[in-house]
């Protein structure tokens, strides 16, 4: 049962990093969605082989992470979980492409263990990107980013209503799992037969509290809109992050840096 | 099941997300013209309640494993298309932000994978076909089980085309299919068997919901149609147009086709500014070609050939060995520029308090 409660924890604190008070964070969320998809969409569209030229784009979670204030060991911690569906995936590429590509030294490396090296790579990036985005700009900002940049109006109020009850549910549910828990003498009860009419409970408690929050906003005047008071200004500042961070990354999708870089040390040393 | 950012092309990640965008923006119409704002807190509520239902488990008989609900098609059963795919693609917009699950480019392929095909493909074309107006039990049972197989069959079938179409993977497509779909088939038969459960539950506890569930109009042929041609028309345009940007990039369906029909000779990108890896490739193919050519060149005499081979060795080392010392050193760099952006707020932090 800790799995639950812990993961909520977890969930939760990503969530209160979100409140910081650095100048990254009082940024227009707008600004930091868009540099974060120019980062997703330039990291992705590097060739399958290619591994070095990814390696400056660390530049832009780590940055974001330290302007943010964010606990870098978490975030750390949170990336090396990993999505373990691109990695078994990639697991294969060694298998399947054994064309030696690189030699170092006496070792041929095969184009399979580079790419599968580029997609750890990527892996890393586009999933620490988004989590930096998270904790410096916060779940309901990033939605109403979204929404002024043309998301409908009714998926707005979906996000934002699902995001308030999440955490009011998931206790619920550890509370209905830890109740089974206790009551179930190690594997007894564990069962679908009790899990149906457990889950179904849930989900009726689920429907009539949805009708009562039904009531509840229609006596406060609910007209199908959230009115948000967040000050809304794309400035000088949040141009010059969206345009400079887009710049760096075309540039270093354009020229590879880190080879520039080591021939030139490796020039000098010669 | 969760698509990944790192298997992901821009061509087909942005073509995902242009259909999954499109679909959210017609089910959003949808919703607010059916103007039933007891609808709105219902679906928010009921995306919370998948995401607590997930994190409930539940030991599979006979296999010692547990598993949970997905849960796509259970909404979908509850709310109608319009409503489950919105509420759906919501609860995936979180797990792509706070857990990190395939990342925010493979969003548009997560939220067809899961929310489009459960919603707008099996639910009006087979579910209610199966089902019917008043089911029976059995009839009910039948209708989700066979809806939740082939939702989890058609699924993962959607996963493997997009990293296929994506060429990062070098699974073959075959071998891909053959890990893939009977795992799922044994999934879809658990998520049906659970749906059954939940669904029964709730019929004999609260009928009226099921029931208005059921009576609500089903979505006409027609509708289905307008969603599936609308469908095609945004895959195309955002295709051509995407593919027709990154055209300079190496081709991965180029890749991933010459891979899965056995033409071993691999290609290097074509055209462009690429990074020590394409130009290390250039090298191994000028090296091969020198060494076709090589019974030729002692015709010419001379100690030529067997010297320019160690020069290109040489450069060959020398550049692999810069690439990675370069990766090395800009990597450090982003670290310690990190480490230092933190070492000059700190004092800035503890001043202010």
């Amino acid at each position: 049962m800790a799995s639950i409660e812990g993961a909520l924890l977890d969930f939760k604190r990503l969530d209160r990093l979100a409140a910081g008070e650095m100048a990254i964070h009082r940024l227009d969320p707008r600004a930091k969605v868009l540099a974060t998809l120019v980062f997703i969409i330039t990291v992705v569209s590097f060739g399958k082989y290619e591994l070095t030229p990814l390696f400056p784009f660390f530049l832009f979670p780590v940055v974001t992470v330290a302007a943010g204030d964010l606990p870098a060991g978490y975030i750390v911690r949170k990336i090396a979980l990993l999505c373990p569906f691109a990695l078994v995936v990639g697991m294969f590429n060694p298998i399947f492409d054994r064309e030696v590509l690189v030699h170092l030294g006496p070792f041929g490396v095969t184009g399979g263990w580079i790419s599968f090296a580029s997609i750890v790579v990527r892996s890393i990036l586009t999933v620490g990107s988004a989590l930096a985005l998270v904790g410096v700009t916060g779940f309901s900002a990033v939605c109403s980013a979204l929404e002024r940049m043309g998301m409908p109006q009714t998926f707005a109020v979906q996000l934002l209503f699902l995001y308030r009850y999440i955490f009011v549910l998931t206790e619920e549910g550890a509370r209905t799992a830890r109740a089974r828990e206790l009551r179930a003498f190690g594997k007894r009860g564990k069962g679908m037969g009790s899990y149906g009419p457990l889950v179904g409970h849930l989900l009726l408690r689920t429907w009539e509290r949805a009708e009562r929050v039904h009531r509840a906003m229609l006596s406060r005047g609910f007209d199908g809109r959230f009115h948000v008071r967040r000050p809304f200004r794309f400035g000088v500042v949040e141009t010059l992050f969206t345009l400079g961070w887009s710049a760096f990354f075309v540039f270093c999708r354009l020229v590879n840096v880190p080879d520039l870089l080591g021939s030139l040390v490796t020039e000098v040393f010669r | 099941m969760h698509m990944a950012d790192a298997l992901l092309s821009p061509a087909v990640g942005g073509t995902m997300w242009a259909v999954s965008a499109g679909t959210i923006a017609f089910s959003s119409r949808k919703v607010r013209r059916e103007l039933d704002d007891r609808k709105v807190p219902l679906m928010g509520v009921l995306g919370a309640f998948l995401f607590a239902v997930q994190m409930i488990n539940f030991s599979i008989p006979g296999t010692g494993s547990s598993g949970h609900l997905g849960g796509g098609l259970l909404l979908t059963i509850l709310l109608g298309p319009s409503a489950a795919f919105l509420t759906i693609a919501s609860v995936l917009v979180v797990q792509a932000l706070f857990f990190a699950d395939g990342g925010l480019l493979a969003l548009g392929c997560n939220i067809f994978n899961m929310g489009f095909i459960p919603a707008f493909i099996v639910y009006p074309l087979l579910y209610k076909r199966v089902v019917g107006k008043h089911p029976g039990p059995v009839r009910l049972t039948l209708a989700i089980m066979v809806s939740a197989v082939v939702g989890l069959q058609l699924g993962p079938l959607s996963v493997v085309l997009e990293t296929w179409f994506s060429g990062i993977s070098a699974l073959p497509v075959s071998t891909f299919l053959l890990l893939m779909q009977p795992i799922h088939l044994a999934i879809g038969v658990v998520e049906g068997a659970v749906t059954v459960a939940v669904v029964s539950f709730v019929h004999k506890a609260r009928p009226e919901i099921l029931q208005g569930a059921l009576e609500a109009r089903p979505i006409g042929v027609h509708l289905v149609r307008t969603v599936l041609i609308a469908f095609l028309a945004a895959a195309l345009l955002t295709g051509g147009i995407v593919s027709w940007f990154a055209s300079k990039d190496p081709d991965g369906l180029e890749w991933a086709i010459a891979r899965v029909t056995g033409k071993e000779e691999l290609k290097g990108p074509e055209q462009g500014l690429h990074g020590a890896l394409a130009a290390l490739q250039n090298k191994t193919a000028i090296l091969s070609d020198y060494a076709f050519r090589k019974p030729v060149a002692p015709k010419n005499g001379g100690t030529q050939p067997g010297d320019e081979t160690t020069k290109v060795e040489e450069s060959r080392l020398g550049t692999s060995v810069s690439g990675l010392l370069g990766a090395l050193m800009t990597l450090a760099f982003a670290l310690l520029s990190g480490f230092l952006l933190r070492r000059r707020k700190q004092p800035a932090g503890r001043a202010g308090n």
